[in-house]
């Protein structure tokens, strides 16, 4: 048994995982990718990046699981592995789900704080409050 | 250039022993700063799952002040609490502490570090979370840890009586 008695759920792949997923041009190639495969040349077109970079890019997101590339030597196609995406969502469902909650009531509270005080003054520009 | 996260949209990820949240609310940084920090505007939101409430808010906002939450699940009556120490305060900008529950759950503090950056009058907040390990950090994932937890810590319980 596991020290708390819960085993980590699949090694140390999902910091890989998160990792990837915190770069906005690597999710940016997930978001394509889920639309159907693409070679390195046509993933790094809608970029202003080298296909280098792109293929940097590509390296994490293989080594995270998101994505597998094909054999054909050359175009080595990238495919969106769903279900490495689909684990490290599931995982951090419940924590986000709450959090998420906290700040909807949050967005709630400082919609009303800022319509609440001073009806007298109508300004344009908002003042800062401190 | 990496774009601004788009409001209200959560962002969480994890990289070793932390857990790292973003979220951009609609609202200069003073008012978001004192949302996260006057206790009669923290037990209006930081309330986990419906159903609970906040009985005990105490704020001593001061490098080595503390702070002490209580939630009670309205139906049931049961509560739990949260209490640390801060150890570093930038009024408007950053908040450090040092916090754990009061209940034998974890036997080690974690350090959160809160962050308030103001963008055309938007702000976003970065919660860094540090725990002493990776597994701990997991643990703590697993169960909802900090500030608004609850649902799951019956669970949490039964996993670490066995």
């Amino acid at each position: 048994m596991e020290p708390f008695g819960y085993p980590e759920p699949s090694g140390g792949r999902l910091d890989a995982t998160f990792m990837a997923l915190a770069d906005p041009t690597r999710r940016a190639i997930l978001a394509r990718l889920a639309a159907g495969e693409a070679s390195v040349t046509q993933l790094a077109a809608p970029f202003a990046m080298s296909q280098p970079a792109i293929s940097k890019h590509l390296k994490v997101l293989e080594r995270a699981g998101l994505i597998s590339r094909g054999r054909d030597a050359q175009r080595r196609p990238c495919r969106l592995e769903a279900k490495a995406l689909g684990a490290a969502t599931k995982w951090l469902e419940p924590y986000r789900a709450l959090w998420e909650r906290n700040f909807r009531r949050l967005d709630g509270l400082l919609a009303e704080i800022r319509t609440e005080p001073l009806p007298a003054k109508r300004r344009k520009t908002r003042r800062k409050t401190r | 250039m990496t774009p601004a996260p788009a409001k209200r949209e959560l962002q969480v990820t994890t990289n070793d022993c932390e857990i790292v949240m973003t979220r951009t609310f609609d609202a200069p940084r003073a008012a978001v700063f004192d949302a996260f920090t006057k206790p009669e505007l923290i037990r209006r939101w930081l309330l986990g799952p419906d159903g609970w409430s906040m009985p005990v808010c105490e704020v001593d906002l001061r490098a080595d002040g503390t702070f002490h939450y209580v939630w009670r699940n309205d139906a049931d009556g049961q509560e739990f609490g949260l209490h640390g120490t801060y150890r570093a305060i930038s009024p408007g900008e950053r908040i450090e502490h040092v916090g754990n529950f009061d209940q034998p759950w974890y036997p080690d503090d974690a350090t959160t570090t809160t962050a308030f950056a103001e963008h055309d009058g938007s702000t976003t907040v970065t919660m860094t979370q540090r725990f002493v390990s990776r597994q701990a950090r997991d643990v703590a994932l697993e169960s909802g840890m900090t500030g608004g937890v609850a649902e799951s810590f019956d669970r949490l319980e039964s996993v670490l009586a066995t």
